[in-house]
């Protein structure tokens, strides 16, 4: 019987297993079979995962070395990212048939190492949502409990992930959306540094904002798929020219650091008491570590979210312009009368679901003429205060730590009419976005309600090394 | 009666230039004219989700050495910001452009009409991406989309309301084309579209400060149209305030067929662009080092060659102004003058012998073969009297523009070396006189006009060879004595 624990064993056994891609594509097929009413996959690319795994079977068995860093790593994507000749609809009516005619460079640099794509993830519609019930294809559940959500919008790469459906996968984090869901299932999620992990090929929400990131059962294989996707790309001038370290080797378990929390973040009312206390005392363990825990005092906490939503859906009205059903995608029937804006209009309103519409509506207005400066011009003027103050902070400290969520995950419908409540529930994740520092969920506790929860790290720009280090430290001392 | 002289009329122009990059403004694809629709279309182009534009340096280049042969002031801070609007020929939804920061501020176009030079006012000249085309009359019932032009480098260029009529718009628009052509950033072909003009025009009462209602002409895809354009606008809008009408505020387009214009919409609660700061694309600077080094490889512009020529070189302001027409004109001229100091002669023979040639040969002063040094021998042996100015231009320089040979070393070969010996000159001469005694006799009794003739025998006995001047003179001479 296959079972995984991490990358590095995995290959081990496959240098000792002949067949031992096909055995690890067979099972996690199977895992797939037995779990679809999780709703984590819109596609399985079983026929596609067996005979690439068969190839590297062969490889192996001929010798030819040296091994891709992946090699037979079985990998899931959400359903934003494009692979070339597969269907991708961002979890949408609009693009439900599309099919990308390029890659990803994430999916370039996955494939050059030899990694297995086995299927795409449901999640949010266009990554818009905290639950993954904004999927036009049906809410995902979270495999602790189906009753409850797996948070979102990455919800089906990390049900993926936690209930053992591939080794490691790829979501996409606005303002969470990696970090919220692996909170609610227990699992690793990272969010790096904006401009890490190149966008192309990534469908865009808020360009300002989006990373790709992702889920992994360990830090260590989240350290290996990182430095294997993350680089500068000529396609995406947004993508940072910073060296890419080696952080599945470089990792530093023994190292000290000097961690803020900030107070205003643990005393917030809307906290989960129990896991306000959880963090209070882990603080307490990681002092006994030997590592310097102070609290930081942040006002700007409860302007964040506001902030955010502004920036995101100005930024989301303009990127999801182009799905109009002129070129691709979905066009609504016409009757002869129907003119150029009614097409659009019917085909858009048709296509697109409620969040979206709302945060198409939501952008539009904030960067219309006479709302602008109040909205957008404002919002843009706090998120660079939220930089500056940062910056002070890293001066001083070289991580931050505040819950990921201020819940464990709720239960299916709970929050879906009032988008205000599912908004705000995003106030600790939405900082690392705003600011563009890499961030990281740690599955570290449980809840008496017997639903996981984690706890948040955030690092200076760049510096995914300390983050993954003292993540890693954090797990050990749990154990 | 109409009373035209009453009004001024007001006129701004945006002229949008095509960038001669190898590629888009955002992406790898070609822009070449021509290809079949739909061709030149990347997942880029398309918009196709998930992709990322990433800025053609060279686009920028560009805009910066036209900004500076404007005389702008640059922006050394820029960003792109999208400018959103929908419509089927513009795959993203939104366009590319740049909003409050375009790269050249200020500056000025200096144009000549009527002998008086003034220099017209620019607002801004900024970067941004073209559109696709929409394609209205292939069917009746479908519109057809070409997005082989989406995404294509233009810069935009707007001059403040600061022309006065349809003249002046000329002028100004053929020396920005000129100043395009010679910075090798655009080709200027308005019929291919690669460069655009549309007008505003306003018309006022004369001495009144306000602008009159503008009205916005499109669709002017030559310099004439142009013209033609604001003269038709003038005259209307003048008509209209005569009969106490007002002007409506709208956007027409020109009707090449009957040289009118015709409204295509009016002007609607003015669009709202939504225009944002590109968040897909990094900010960039550009450094003073790098203006400067633009700066610095600008070739001498052509106003300021044209003065160099007649200050210094002693032309004509027609001749300098012809050689500055195009780049290459006055390159080939620079070139040439470094081997000889006949400029006047330089300038006949590109304009004359040469120019003609070049036309008969599908060729031009960008592609001429003729060494500017070997031209510079040949205008010598001309000058030095070796060979005429007729043979020069008839039998050599045919034979110069396809070989690389010395002149003199061919007009040798060829025998067309000019006599100008004088015994020899004297024989044909006597020969002519002793042939023709009734044309001598009337010269005698003062038809001083048929020495032509007489010479033209001489050239016809020599076949060609003989010195015109020292004929002239030798048959004065000889007819006088006779």
């Amino acid at each position: 019987m296959f079972s995984f624990t991490s990358i590095e064993i995995y290959q081990q056994f496959l240098l000792a297993n002949q067949d031992g891609c096909k055995i690890a594509v067979n099972h996690y097929l199977s895992v797939i079979e037995a779990n679809k009413q999780l709703n984590a996959f819109l596609e399985v690319y079983a026929q596609e995962a067996l005979a690439q795994a068969a190839d590297l079977d062969a490889k192996r068995a001929a010798g030819n070395r040296p091994l891709g860093k992946l090699h037979g790593v079985i990998v899931a994507l959400k359903d934003v990212i494009c692979y070339k000749d597969h269907k991708v609809s961002a979890s949408s009516h609009i693009l439900e048939n599309y099919l990308s005619i390029y890659n990803a460079t994430v999916v370039e640099k996955l494939l050059a190492e030899d990694a297995i794509i086995i299927g795409r993830n449901n999640c949010d519609e266009f990554a818009m949502g905290s639950s993954n019930e904004n999927s036009a294809f049906g809410a995902v559940k979270n495999a602790f409990d189906e009753t409850r959500v797996p948070g979102g919008s990455s919800g089906g790469s990390a049900v993926a992930v936690q209930a053992g459906m591939c080794m490691i996968s790829l979501g996409s984090d606005t303002g969470g959306s990696v970090r919220q869901p692996a909170d609610f299932c227990g699992i690793v999620g990272l969010k790096p540094t904006y401009g890490r992990i190149s966008r192309y090929g990534l469908i865009a929400y808020a360009s300002s904002f989006d990373q790709i990131g992702i889920f992994a059962a360990n830090i260590d294989d989240a350290a290996l798929a990182l430095e294997i996707i993350a680089g500068n790309d000529a396609y995406d001038s947004t993508a940072s020219q910073q060296i890419v370290p080696n952080y599945s080797t470089q990792l530093q378990s023994n190292k000290k650091y000097k961690i803020a929390y900030f107070t205003e973040a643990l005393s917030n009312p809307a906290l989960d008491k129990e896991i306000a206390a959880s963090i209070r005392l882990f603080i307490e363990q990681l002092k006994a570590d030997g590592h310097e825990v102070e609290p930081v005092t942040f006002e700007l906490l409860n302007y964040i979210v506001p902030v955010y939503y502004v920036l995101t859906t100005a930024e989301a009205s303009s990127n999801l312009s182009r799905f109009d059903g002129v070129k691709y995608g979905y066009r609504a029937p016409l009757t002869a009368t129907d003119d150029l804006t009614e097409m659009y209009k019917k085909s858009r309103s048709q296509g697109f679901g409620k969040e979206v519409q709302r945060r198409i509506m939501l952008g539009t207005f904030v960067l219309s003429a006479g709302y602008y400066d109040a909205y957008f011009t404002k919002a843009q003027q706090v998120r660079r205060i939220l930089s500056d103050t940062t910056t002070t902070i890293f001066k001083q400290f070289d991580a931050i730590i505040m819950p990921t969520v201020p819940t464990t995950a709720f239960k299916i419908g709970e929050k879906s009419t009032d988008p205000i409540e599912m908004f705000l529930a995003d106030i600790y994740t939405v900082f690392a976005n705003l600011v563009g520092i890499p961030a990281i969920s740690v599955p570290l506790f449980k809840h008496s309600n017997g639903l996981p929860f984690g706890l948040q790290v955030l690092c200076s720009h760049f510096n995914e090394l300390s983050l993954l280090s003292l993540s890693k430290r954090m797990l050990e001392l749990k154990k | 009666m109409v009373v035209y002289d009453k009004y001024e009329a007001v006129i701004g122009l945006e002229v949008h230039a095509q960038l001669q990059t190898n590629s888009k403004l955002f992406c790898g694809d070609s822009i070449a004219f021509g290809a079949l629709p739909n061709t030149q279309v990347s997942a880029i182009t398309l918009g196709h989700p998930g992709t990322l534009p990433k800025t053609n340096k060279k686009a920028v280049e560009y805009a910066i050495k036209l900004g500076l042969a404007c005389h702008c002031d640059i922006e050394k801070d820029n960003y792109f910001a999208r400018k959103n609007y929908f419509y089927p020929d513009l795959p993203k939804g939104y366009q590319i452009s740049q909003h409050t920061t375009p790269i050249c501020k200020g500056g000025f176009v200096t144009i000549k009409t009527n002998g008086i030079q003034r220099n017209i006012q620019l607002n801004r000249i900024h970067i941004e991406e073209d559109a696709g085309k929409s394609i209205h009359d292939i069917y009746d019932d479908l519109s057809c989309i070409d997005l082989n032009r989406a995404g294509t480098a233009l810069v935009e260029i707007v001059t403040e309301p600061d022309l006065y009529n349809s003249e002046e718009a000329y002028q100004y628009i053929t020396e920005l084309r000129r100043l395009l052509r010679w910075l090798h950033i655009c080709d200027g072909n308005m019929e291919e579209g690669s460069l655009r003009c549309d007008a505003n025009i306003s018309v006022r009462i004369k001495g009144e400060k306000k602008l009159g209602t503008k009205v916005e002409v499109k669709n002017l895809n030559s310099i004439r149209n142009v013209k033609k354009a604001i003269d038709f606008e003038i005259k209307r809008m003048i008509e209209v305030l005569e009969a106490n009408g007002t002007i409506t505020q709208q956007t027409r387009s020109f009707d090449a067929s009957n040289d009118t214009t015709f409204a295509i919409r009016d002007k609607e609660e003015a669009n709202d662009y939504r225009y944002f700061p590109d968040p897909d694309l990094a900010p960039f600077h550009l450094s003073n080092e790098y203006i400067h080094q633009i700066k610095n490889a600008l070739p001498a512009l052509p106003q300021e060659r044209m003065q160099q020529y007649q200050l210094q070189l002693g032309l004509s302001e027609y001749d300098a102004a012809q050689l500055c027409d195009e780049i290459a004109t006055a390159e080939y001229f620079e070139s040439v003058i470094a081997y000889s100091k006949h400029y006047k002669a330089i300038a006949n023979w590109m304009f004359g012998p040469i120019k003609q040639q070049l036309n008969e040969l599908n060729s031009s002063f960008e592609k001429i073969s003729l060494l500017p040094k070997t031209l510079a021998d040949l205008i010598e042996i001309v000058e030095e009297g070796k060979v005429n100015f007729s043979i020069a231009s008839s039998r050599l320089l045919p034979i110069l523009l396809k070989e690389n040979i010395h002149p003199l070393t061919l007009a040798e070969k060829l025998n067309l070396i000019q006599v100008s010996n004088n015994s020899e000159l004297e024989k044909w001469v006597d020969e002519v006189i002793a042939k023709m005694p009734d044309k001598v006799l009337e010269y005698k009794k003062g038809k001083k006009g048929l020495i032509g003739l007489f010479v033209g025998e001489v050239k016809k006995l020599s076949k060609g060879k003989a010195d015109p001047q020292k004929v002239t003179v030798m048959l004065e001479e000889k007819l006088n004595k006779v």
